[in-house]
């Protein structure tokens, strides 16, 4: 494959396999808390094959029990932090669904693992991106969802997100739609109904909404699995960090998000993204969950355009790369298939790419001022649009608001310029004038 | 004021839309001029001003046991929910409301009581800041080709025309009076626009009283006299802005549409654009769509698709385009009629006029294209726009189309126009306010009629003293969109169209985008300018100092003034970082807790800096919390709805994404 054998013509200033270690990472944390700890039980990617090999659990518990409950959740995915709340030391913590079965197995060490989290008399919830008859199924299978009477301090709370064939499938109608310009507007608006996809964004916004509200509002601690724990679950762990934390909206914490919640986590890339919208023969596993994530983030930084330290354009390349790259950072489904295919020796990482002040300032959004709030989106469907930069990108020309985009940075960096200019001349200015005071002063 | 049953009403409820668990309570007045809500709440008094000509509908609902609810439908979008508390008071303001919003005289209007405080020679300025003669100058008019023509004096030959009329120097006043004999309302063939740049000109009429077999023959030396004004072309087209089936229909009464065969070298081409009664009920489904409480995306786009709505901006841009492009491209004269000539071709010839004129897309010039399309040829606007109790089959949105396809042309060209979209929005709510004289009556010659200028203010001189929350900041004078004409894609594309929200749904504060990116480079933009003075004026204080030191002369130099420069960079700096649309979410942004206070407030602007210079518009804009009703529509099973509450001391505000 083409990243094994690309030799990148530029220097590598940072090398982007080592610019999101889950050491430094959780450091950020650390300093705050000290009810969590990192483990290394998954060294050998033993317990979990789709977790990476370091994770954060709670302090109180030790490895021997992670290994218990990993039995007793889907994918041996036990609950593990994804995010800390400083504001309030709520954490969410995400996994996959739990092996209840029709006979309603519980796993003491699970329960002891998720109430380790709760503050003394605080409730909990578990967010089931599943419907309730979805989950309920699952049971026949060996899944399920947390029973009330083992879980007493939890809240369940089933949303429906939509997951592979059907997201894929939403995706095709949508492009197809793009590229039909024969019709008529109508046809058009129906057409985009018909997709659906705006209604998988806006269930995904409403879930992550509702994650970060339960967290921010309510101070409550949140579970979040579906099935596996590696689709729908990440699209609103990661989304709920982008409405909550400021750090997650800058284009480094942007990345290390991408790096912890995505490819860390296990979400498969080689199975979702290995066609894209043009797939003729149908791929069991293809599914644009990452895309639908990307678009979700445009559709906040649409709504919050001074939040964002990064642009469009930084999610039109990760979508990009997510589907063909010269780049390693996206092979393989998990942490520990990049292992085996030794992909941090044999391939260039794409943050060494992106890491370079020359690609960075493609990427920075003119606009940004720090906004160190909580920024809750609207998910009505008057605040929802159709994501133009990826699906109309190739069907009309954006020159004129290319020319916009030109203009607004323009503006932004003549202010700078000037501001710099009387900053000088101020400093200038002064001097000259304690000068001609002590000049005066004997 | 004899129609007010009951000034006041206590204790009455203003139901939040997007969270309906929010209801502020607080004081219903009613006064000559507007219903004003004041909140109890003591820290805010947060009042809401409804003027009585923006009233669209009031609907009483059925009593509750909260109380009798009243839904008043305002025409620029804004719907107010109120419960009164007593049957009876209610039924008062509703028979009170009936009668304030529907006024029998113009008399009675909010334009003949405004009073801005201005002195008479202000006043009458204000009304010459638009002058339609200049923009006839403007376009090369008069030349060798076309005149100005008196042959409306005292509006004697038709009556919804202006009395400044341009016609072809060879239509004679025999020619132009026959024709308008043969014409619908005897609005006769005169000139909309004038290109210069190739003598091409766009002219507009009413539909000809053809029938099955009538001609006329002045009529047709009428459009030949507009053919050979502009002689580059050997032909004109002929744009009748109707469905083919209406124009048919018309025959049967006498009127209908050029016969090719009759007129000596026209390419007749019908524009299928609906009716104003389409029109009406159009929008009004597309209202219904933006009024559903938490509507599902598939319930919005069906809703929208089904109203019509964009698909009628479309027709209506497609026929600008395709006149536009005539004369731009081909260089052929275009004629353009509908019914009378009022409607649907004052949308048409404006929009057309736009794409091809950059000065069309100024301030001052998208006024003179109001003043001159609109308002100087008789756009019924007393009747469209309900100013005056009558006939509801007469209302329609004709003039919102238009602003709204001003809307959808600035999406597609962000730096073409030097207006920005709060210009439209205020124009569109001065429209029906009728807080100014400029849009009232049915023509010009009633306008004179009832002394309007000496008894009114003008809007523009408002708009245009105000200019500077107009401005879109990424407008530039030089590049490629400013100049000439608005190249649309030539496969007219569909996505162009998209809903306007902030226009249908712009008092829903919550579903806007938090932050604007406007507002934002205006403050930008405001500092620069700022920055520049104070350049220059350190530049002339450091060449001073700098000559004074050279000298070694001993002047005592001032301390630099410190009001002004220490608190230049935190201070204005946090009036651009904080975009002001912002600021009123940032208020009640659920994430404030009184431990975080400190920080967050460096983010809040002032209630000065609400860009707002609309008295009206401003005592409307909401602060609406930052958290979305979400009430989740999902299909949860019972047994996870999120119970107990009840131990919990909360916001009313709050956890509104669990509704579920």
């Amino acid at each position: 494959m083409y990243p094994f054998f690309y030799r990148p013509m530029f220097e590598v200033i940072e090398d982007g396999w080592h610019s999101f270690l889950p050491e430094q990472e959780f450091e950020l944390y650390s300093s705050a808390t000290s009810e969590w700890r990192l483990s290394y039980v998954n060294k050998e990617f033993a317990v979990c094959p789709s977790y990476p090999p370091i994770v954060i659990v709670p302090k109180a518990i030790d490895d021997e029990a992670l290994r218990k409950v990993a039995t007793f959740r889907h994918g041996g995915r036990f609950p593990v932090l994804s995010y800390y709340h400083k504001k309030n030391g709520m954490v969410i913590m995400r996994s996959g669904q739990p092996l209840t079965g029709t006979n309603g197995r519980r796993c003491k060490e699970d329960e002891k693992l998720i109430n380790a989290t709760l503050r003394a008399g605080k409730r909990g919830y578990i967010i089931d991106t599943r419907p309730l008859n979805v989950a309920q199924q699952a049971r026949a299978k060996g899944g399920g969802f947390e029973q009330e009477a083992h879980y007493p301090q939890w809240r369940r709370i089933h949303k429906s997100i939509e997951r592979y064939h059907i997201l894929q499938e939403s995706l095709i109608k949508l492009v197809e739609a793009c590229n039909d310009q024969t019709h008529n507007m109508d046809r058009w608006l129906s057409r985009l109904e018909a997709s659906n996809w705006l209604t998988h964004i806006k269930e995904i916004l409403t879930t992550a909404c509702l994650a970060a509200q339960c967290l921010d509002r309510e101070g409550a601690s949140i579970l979040i699995h579906g099935t596996e724990g590696t689709d729908s679950t990440l699209q609103v762990t990661s989304l709920a960090q982008i409405i909550l934390e400021p750090r997650s909206r800058t284009i480094r914490g942007f990345e290390a998000l991408i790096e912890r919640e995505w490819l860390q986590a296990g979400h498969p890339f080689q199975q979702r993204c290995a066609q894209s919208a043009y797939c003729n023969s149908k791929q069991k596993w293809e599914s644009p969950v990452f895309l639908l994530f990307l678009d979700s983030v445009w559709q906040i930084l649409r709504q919050f355009p001074c939040s964002f330290e990064f642009n469009e354009n930084l999610l039109i390349m990760l979508f990009e790369h997510a589907y063909a790259s010269q780049f390693g950072t996206f092979l393989g489904n998990n942490e520990s298939e990049r292992c085996k295919l030794k992909l941090q020796q044999k391939t260039m990482s794409l943050w060494s790419w992106v890491n370079r002040p020359s690609e960075l300032s493609k990427f920075t959004n003119p606009l940004f001022e720090a906004n160190n709030l909580v920024i809750w989106p609207s998910v009505a469907p008057q605040s929802l649009q159709l994501w133009e930069g990826i699906f109309l990108r190739w069907n009309r020309s954006s020159k004129y608001l290319d020319e916009a985009y030109e203009e607004m940075v323009n503006i932004i960096e003549y202010n700078k310029e000037l501001q710099a200019k009387v900053n000088i001349l101020r400093r200038q200015l002064a001097e000259l004038e304690t000068e001609d005071g002590m000049q005066e002063s004997p | 004021m004899e129609h007010i049953r009951t000034p006041k009403v206590e204790n009455v409820r203003l139901v939040d839309r997007i969270s309906s668990k929010k209801a502020a309570l607080g004081t219903l007045y009613l006064t000559a001029t507007h219903v004003i809500f004041v909140e109890n709440a003591p820290d805010t008094r947060k009042e809401t001003w409804i003027l009585h000509s923006q009233i669209s509908t009031i609907e009483k609902q059925a009593t509750t046991a909260t109380g009798c609810p009243l839904l008043i439908r305002c025409k620029n979008f804004q719907l107010l929910q109120l419960i009164i508390p007593q049957e009876r008071d209610c039924h008062d303001v509703y028979i009170s409301l009936i009668r304030l919003a529907r006024p029998v005289k113009y008399e009675e209007l909010y334009c003949f009581s405004f009073n801005p405080k201005l002195d008479r020679e202000e006043r009458e300025q204000g009304w010459m800041l638009i002058d339609l003669s200049e923009e006839y100058q403007r376009m090369g008019l008069p030349n060798n080709y076309w005149q100005l023509s008196d042959v409306n004096r005292d509006y004697r030959v038709c009556d919804s025309y202006p009395t400044e009329l341009y016609v072809p120097r060879t239509a004679t006043a025999h020619i132009i009076v026959g024709s308008s004999k043969f014409r619908s309302r005897r609005r006769f063939p005169v000139l909309s626009y004038y290109h210069k740049d190739n003598h091409v000109s766009i002219c507009r009429s009413s539909q000809p009283l053809s029938g099955f077999s009538a001609r006329c023959l002045e009529d047709e030396q009428m459009l030949q006299a507009i053919r050979k004004a502009s002689p580059g072309s050997d032909f004109i087209y002929v744009v009748d802005t109707r469905p083919k089936l209406n124009a048919m229909a018309n025959r049967a009464a006498g009127k209908g549409y050029e016969n090719e065969d009759n007129y000596s070298n026209i390419k007749f081409q019908f524009i299928g654009i609906e009716n104003i009664h389409v029109m009406r009920n159009s929008l009004q489904k597309m209202l219904e769509v933006c009024e559903l409480k938490s509507p599902s995306m598939s319930d919005f786009l069906w809703g929208l698709e089904n109203s019509g709505w964009l698909r009628h901006i479309k027709a209506i841009m497609d026929a600008g385009i395709f006149i536009a492009k005539a004369v731009s491209e081909e260089g052929a004269s275009v004629l353009v009629h509908c019914s009378d000539g009022w409607d649907r071709t004052a949308q048409v010839c404006s929009v057309a006029s736009l794409l091809l004129d950059p000065h069309y897309r100024t301030l001052k010039g998208f006024m003179v294209l109001i003043e001159k399309d609109w308002i100087s040829f008789g756009h019924k606007f007393n009747h469209r726009y309900g100013n005056l109790d009558g006939d509801p089959k007469e209302i329609s949105p004709v003039i919102d189309q238009f602003i709204e396809c001003v809307w959808q042309l600035m999406e597609q060209f962000p730096c073409a126009f030097e207006f920005n979209e709060r210009f439209l929005i205020h124009i569109q709510h001065h429209i029906y306010s009728c807080q100014f004289g400029n849009f009232l009556c049915n023509s010009q010659k009633e306008r004179q009629e009832l002394k309007i200028q000496e008894r009114t203010y003008s809007l523009w001189a408002h708009l245009w003293k105000n200019r500077g929350d107009y401005l879109n900041p990424l407008f530039r004078d030089d590049p490629s969109q400013t100049q000439g004409t608005l190249h649309l894609p030539t496969t007219p594309c569909n996505f162009m169209y998209k809903f306007w929200s902030g226009m249908y749904n712009r008092f829903e504060k919550g579903l806007q985008p938090r932050q604007s990116v406007t507002d934002y480079l205006m403050a930008v933009k405001e500092e620069t300018q700022q920055l520049e003075e104070e350049l220059e004026a350190l530049e002339e204080r450091l060449e001073k100092i700098q000559k004074v030191q050279l000298n070694r002369t001993q002047v005592k130099s001032k301390q630099s003034e410190p009001s002004r420069h220490s608190g230049f960079s935190t201070s204005d700096n946090s009036t651009a970082n904080t975009p002001q649309d912002y600021s009123g979410n940032m208020k009640s942004f659920p994430s404030r807790s009184p431990s975080q206070g400190d920080e967050d407030s460096a983010l809040i602007l002032t209630q000065d800096n609400l860009k707002s210079s609309d008295p009206d518009l401003s005592a409307n804009s909401d602060q609406e919390s930052g958290v979305e009703d979400l009430s989740c529509r999902s299909p949860s099973g019972g047994e996870c709805v999120p119970s107990e509450d009840s131990g919990k001391d909360r916001d009313s505000d709050e956890a509104v994404f669990l509704t579920a």
